[in-house]
Order: structure tokens, then C-alpha cells, then sequence
């Protein structure tokens, strides 16, 4: 057994947690564009799991990872048309339409899995990487941060685009004025519906990404609800991180960690049975609920779907 | 029954379940399965043959307690979505005091016993998203689904840790003897809990429309700042409304174990929690209409799994069904309130 501190075992954690933390990372700032917008998405789960889907069938049947992210977040957003539809222009309750998602995407996605790959089992490759020129030889950082696949860059970097957005851009006031004071957009000549249509399409799109990364990358095949509830703590993240695009970063690289923990003490050959760091990252959401939970400032009209006229 | 309750009884819950039975039975022809043949095994083997219908009928008995727990939680606006952990915790207890208790202690004494054990680990283990809710304010979606993952796990350390039953080789729960479980209706395979999960769904339903708490738990979940504004003691009826709910799902998880299963094996998960949400939106939740969602959803389940063994069409088709029905509900939903505004 390796100790917990050699430099070989920090660097399978640190490159686990980021492996982990991308998707948690691409859902959580969908779920946090719906949420400022006033959508609460509860079928993220389901999105991701779609998108899991597609985009480890399309990435299994053309060789290209790029295609399988493609497909992924399409399949993300055509999830999302669903919710656009129906809770958006419909004004349809969001929490029930979202549990028929996350349900629609289990049982579809076993189903698929069951017709479509339960005979071969068919596996990836590991994906290919673009190393950073310098960076990539660190010892123990270069593998976890310098020499991934570019979608973990775009990820990383995805944040501070959000942000700017957010800040800087009319679509990012229009979004938050959709879920403080839909009415005042409404005033203002900008269409409600079609502000958080656009909302829960991206966020459709970034947890599919999600869904696909977890797949293809991270696990490098399907397997019935994989996601195992990683859709959930990234609604937790959107919530804590109080509309700041960087919090979801922070918080994805530790729940991350939790997640990776979970493996990484597997391979060490701990003899703690896998159940109890199972446990892990989901004690730690509701460790964090406990103490920042009330902190967790979230838009006036979240989860109340918009009428001209009523209020 | 009146033509227009008739017509009403049409669009709220046969329009939803047909729809989804024939957008579902399009998706299995897709898949390249049969679907006439799939629906009339499941038919077949959950209704029509002795055994089949015994089996559907015991199978309601933990989804209708569930119900009934589901029931008391929306009506007072409280998203308790944690059922899975909620009823496993308490299954796995229940299964760890029964079977010690059953050699000391009289069988009248030992069933009240296990019942109580099981309502009250499943109480607990919703207090601390319902004190979250209460004294913070946390979204109770959120905090109930977190603990309903952590409390599936924790169920399985203690299957294999502390209550493991050294004398079998896989890791599992002492077994309860056969003549110590609830006893069955003569000449039937059906135990008698089915009967407390009926009288559950409508104690429930009398308890939310004919007594005081009732009103106040409905007043918390139509208009929480109007319950504030009587002054209703907010946090203590949402502690109150969580423990019932966990409490009647903690049921489910007693009557599972002392009905049916005996004992329970590691990695043991039925995940009924989120497949009883759509049965009672469908039945609007209505004590008496959720017993029919509840009997007919039993029955697509049994029948469901003999005919995943029969026609190669696995049981995770039931999700697709279940989630079908929730957004056609929704759907039919939306068009009545249209009509509703006229």
C-alpha cells in the first residue's frame, strides 16, 4: 500500500477531482443561468443523463470525442425544449415537470443501454490530450491541471465567460430581471418567455455536456444511472453559489474531491468498505446546507412561472 | 356518477395513462419490442392469473404508505423527496430488531414494536432537512434528496457492518421466521399490511380534510406567508408535517421487511420513493384516488416483472411509464386552468 501522501497518490487525486468536478462544474452554471432567469430546474439530473447517453453512443460510433460531446449537449438541449415548453410557455409547475424529466432520463437512458449496449459492453479509449507547453511535467499538478482533454480547459475557463456575461452583456441583465422582477422586463419591452426559454435551453446544453464528459472521459462507457445524483449536487452548488459563476468553480473542485476521495481510497486499499465513502460527498452537501444554508440567496420569482398581469 | 364527473374522471386521469401507454408503447416499437405483447403479459400476469393479482395486491401495501406519507407532505408544501432513504433506513432497522425480539417477546408485542421502530428511525432521519427548512429556510428539495442518497448508503454499512448475520455468506440481515411475519389472509399470499396501508391513505385524507391540523397544514402549503400572517407556528408544523410523512414512508419500509422480505441483503434498493410521486398527482392528492393510481400502478409492476423475464423488456421501462404519466398530468393540468381563466 502507497502512502497517502506520496506524490503518486496526490496526483491521482488531484486528476480525479478535476475529472470529477467537470461535470458538476458545466451543470451547475446551467442550473445557475435557469435559476437567475427564475427557473428552478430540477430534471438536471435527468439532462445529464441523456446527454450521458448520447454522448458516449455518438463518441462509440464515430471515434470522435468531439462529435460525443456535440451530441451530448444536443441531446441536453433537445431535454430541455421539453421544460421550455412546458414550464416556460405552458407555466407548467416546474418541480413536477422536472421529477418526470429526471424519471424520463433513468428509465429512458436504461432502457437504451439495455437494447442498445447491454450485449457488447462496448468501451472507450482514454481520450487524447492537449498538454500544456511547461505546465504538463509539474510533478503532482502537471497530470491534474496541464495535460487534459481541451473541453476541461473550456470548462475552467467557462466561469469567467459566464460572469461576463452576467455583468456585462444586456442577455445577462435580461436574465437576472427575469428572475428578480419578470413583470419590470416585461415593462421594458423584453420578452419573459423567450429570456428564460433561452435560459433553460443553455443550461439544457451544459448539463448534457456534462452528462457527456462524465461518460465518455470519465468513465469511458454507460452505465444505467451513472450520474448517481451528481445532477442534485449541482443544483446545490447553483444555490449556494448565490449567482456568482466562480462560487459553482470552487464548489465543483471540492465536491469533486469528495467524489474522487471516494475512488482514490478504493485504490489505495483502505479497508473501508466502498458504502462509507459513498457517503461521502453527499454528507458533505448537507454539512454545507447546514452551514451556509441559509445564506443561499436565490431570485424572487424562482420557481414561479411568469403571466402578463398577474403577480 | 354524473356524465360531467364522468367526463372529468376521463381528462384528469385516463387521458394521462393512456397517453402514456400508447407514447410508451411507441417507444417500445422503436426499441424493436412488441408492445401489444408486452401489455398483454403484463395484464395477464399482474391482474388476470390468481397469483399475479395476490402479488399486485401485496405490492400496494409499502406504495400506499408511501402515498400516504407523500399525501401529508405536499399538502403542506413541503417537497419531502427523500422517501428511498427514508423507507430503506427504516426497512434495515426493523430488519435488525425483529428477528431478536421475535424469540423474547410475545408476536403482538413484537409487531407494534418493529412498526414503531420503523416510523420513528425514518422521523429522525427527516429532521435534519426539516429543521433546515424550519429554523433556515433551505430548499427542502435539495436537502431531502441529499439525505435520501446518504442514507441509502448508510443503510447498506450497517447491512454489512453491524447488522450483518455472520452465519450467511452474503452480506445480509438475520432472517424473521416465517410464522413471526404478518399473517396472510386465508387461502391467500396477501398479508394483512395491505390493509394498513389502505387505512393509512385514508386516515391521512380525513386528517387533512376534517381536523384542525389538517386545515393547518393545508393554510402552510397553499400560502406559507398567510399561515405566518395567523400566526400558525410555522416551524413547528413543518417539523410536524415531515416527521408524519417520514414516518408513515418509515411504515412502508416496516411492512416491506415483516411482510414480505424477511431479512434484507447489501445493495437492496426498490426506489419506490420517486415512482409514488406521479401516483398521487394523478389522484390529485386525493386519499381515495390514490388508492386506484396506487392498485393500478401495482399491477403494471408485477405484471411488469414477469414480463421483463417473458418478452425481454427490462423493468426500468416502469420509469419511462411513471415519467410519461407526470408530464401528461402536467399537460392535462395546464389545460383545465386555461379553461378555468376562460
Amino acid at each position: 500500500m502507497e502512502g497517502l501522501a506520496s506524490p503518486a497518490f496526490l496526483a491521482a487525486l488531484l486528476a480525479g477531482m478535476v475529472t470529477a468536478a467537470v461535470p458538476l462544474l458545466l451543470a451547475g452554471l446551467g442550473e445557475q443561468i435557469s435559476e437567475k432567469a427564475g427557473v428552478l430546474n430540477i430534471g438536471l439530473e435527468g439532462m445529464m443523463l441523456f446527454g450521458a447517453y448520447a454522448g458516449f453512443w455518438t463518441a462509440w460510433q464515430s471515434g470522435s470525442f468531439a462529435l460525443g460531446f456535440a451530441a451530448g449537449a444536443a441531446a441536453g438541449v433537445a431535454t430541455a425544449l421539453v421544460m421550455a415548453l412546458l414550464c416556460v410557455r405552458l407555466a407548467l409547475d416546474q418541480i413536477v415537470v422536472g421529477i418526470g424529466l429526471t424519471l424520463a432520463g433513468e428509465g429512458a437512458t436504461a432502457l437504451l443501454h439495455h437494447f442498445q449496449l447491454s450485449r457488447s459492453y462496448p468501451r472507450l479509449e482514454a481520450v487524447a490530450t492537449w498538454p500544456v507547453p511547461g505546465l504538463a511535467d509539474l510533478p503532482v499538478l502537471g497530470r491534474a491541471f496541464f495535460d487534459r482533454s481541451p473541453l476541461v480547459y473550456l470548462a475552467v475557463l467557462l466561469p469567467f465567460a459566464i460572469l461576463l456575461v452576467f455583468r456585462r452583456l444586456q442577455f445577462g441583465l435580461n436574465l437576472q430581471a427575469a428572475g428578480d422582477r419578470p413583470a419590470a422586463l416585461d415593462a421594458a419591452g423584453v420578452s419573459v418567455t423567450a429570456t428564460r426559454t433561452a435560459a433553460v435551453l443553455l443550461t439544457g446544453g451544459l448539463a448534457g455536456l456534462g452528462g457527456a464528459y462524465l461518460s465518455t472521459v470519465g468513465a469511458g462507457l454507460f452505465v444505467p444511472f451513472m450520474t448517481n445524483g451528481a445532477g442534485f449536487i449541482a443544483i446545490v452548488l447553483a444555490m449556494l453559489a448565490r449567482g456568482r459563476p466562480l462560487n459553482v468553480l470552487w464548489g465543483a473542485l471540492l465536491f469533486g474531491l469528495c467524489l474522487a476521495l471516494t475512488t482514490a481510497v478504493q485504490v489505495a486499499g483502505l479497508a473501508v468498505p466502498t458504502d462509507v465513502v459513498q457517503m461521502l460527498p453527499f454528507a458533505a452537501v448537507l454539512v454545507v446546507l447546514v452551514l451556509f444554508g441559509r445564506r443561499a440567496g436565490l431570485p424572487a420569482a424562482l420557481g414561479r412561472p411568469y403571466r402578463r398581469g398577474e403577480e | 356518477m354524473g356524465s360531467r364527473a364522468l367526463a372529468a374522471f376521463g381528462l384528469r386521469f385516463l387521458l394521462p395513462v393512456l397517453a402514456a401507454l400508447v407514447v410508451g408503447g411507441l417507444l417500445l416499437l422503436a426499441f424493436g419490442a412488441d408492445p401489444i405483447g408486452y401489455y398483454a403479459t403484463v395484464v395477464e400476469r399482474g391482474l388476470l392469473s390468481p397469483i399475479g393479482l395476490q402479488a399486485s395486491v401485496t405490492r400496494s401495501a409499502p406504495l400506499l404508505l408511501i402515498a400516504a406519507g407523500l399525501i401529508v407532505a405536499f399538502r403542506a408544501g413541503l417537497w419531502n423527496l427523500g422517501a428511498d432513504g427514508q423507507f430503506l433506513l427504516a426497512a434495515v432497522f426493523v430488519a435488525a430488531v425483529a428477528p431478536p425480539l421475535a424469540g423474547r417477546v410475545p408476536h403482538w408485542l413484537m409487531l407494534p414494536a418493529a412498526f414503531a421502530v420503523g416510523a420513528a428511525v425514518a422521523a429522525l432521519w427527516s429532521l435534519v432537512p426539516a429543521l433546515l427548512k424550519a429554523l433556515e429556510g433551505v430548499n427542502e428539495i435539495v436537502s431531502t434528496l441529499m439525505a435520501s442518497f446518504l442514507g441509502v448508503s448508510l443503510a447498506n454499512v450497517l447491512i454489512k457492518l453491524p447488522f450483518n448475520d455472520p452465519t450467511t455468506t452474503v452480506p445480509q440481515t438475520a432472517t424473521l421466521a416465517v410464522d413471526q411475519r404478518l399473517a396472510r389472509f386465508p387461502g391467500t399470499t396477501v398479508h394483512w399490511g395491505v390493509l394498513l396501508g389502505l387505512v393509512a391513505v385514508i386516515a391521512v385524507h380525513l386528517l387533512l380534510e376534517r381536523t384542525a391540523f389538517g386545515l393547518r397544514l393545508r393554510v402552510l402549503g397553499e400560502n406559507p406567508r398567510a399561515a405566518r400572517h395567523v400566526g400558525l407556528p410555522v416551524r413547528r408544523l413543518t417539523v410536524a408535517a415531515f416527521a408524519l410523512s417520514a414516518g408513515l414512508i418509515g411504515l412502508a419500509g416496516a411492512v416491506e421487511v415483516l411482510g414480505v422480505q424477511g431479512s434484507l441483503r447489501a445493495d437492496w434498493n426498490p426506489a419506490y420513493g420517486l415512482l409514488v410521486v406521479p401516483l398521487v398527482f394523478l389522484a390529485r392528492l386525493n386519499g381515495w384516488a390514490t388508492i386506484a393510481t396506487v392498485l393500478f400502478f401495482a399491477v403494471l409492476m408485477i405484471g411488469g416483472e414477469s414480463a421483463a423475464r417473458r418478452t425481454g423488456v427490462p423493468t426500468y421501462y416502469l420509469l419511462v411509464q411513471v415519467a410519461l404519466m407526470l408530464l401528461a398530468f402536467a399537460a392535462v393540468r395546464a389545460v383545465e386552468a386555461r379553461r378555468g381563466r376562460g
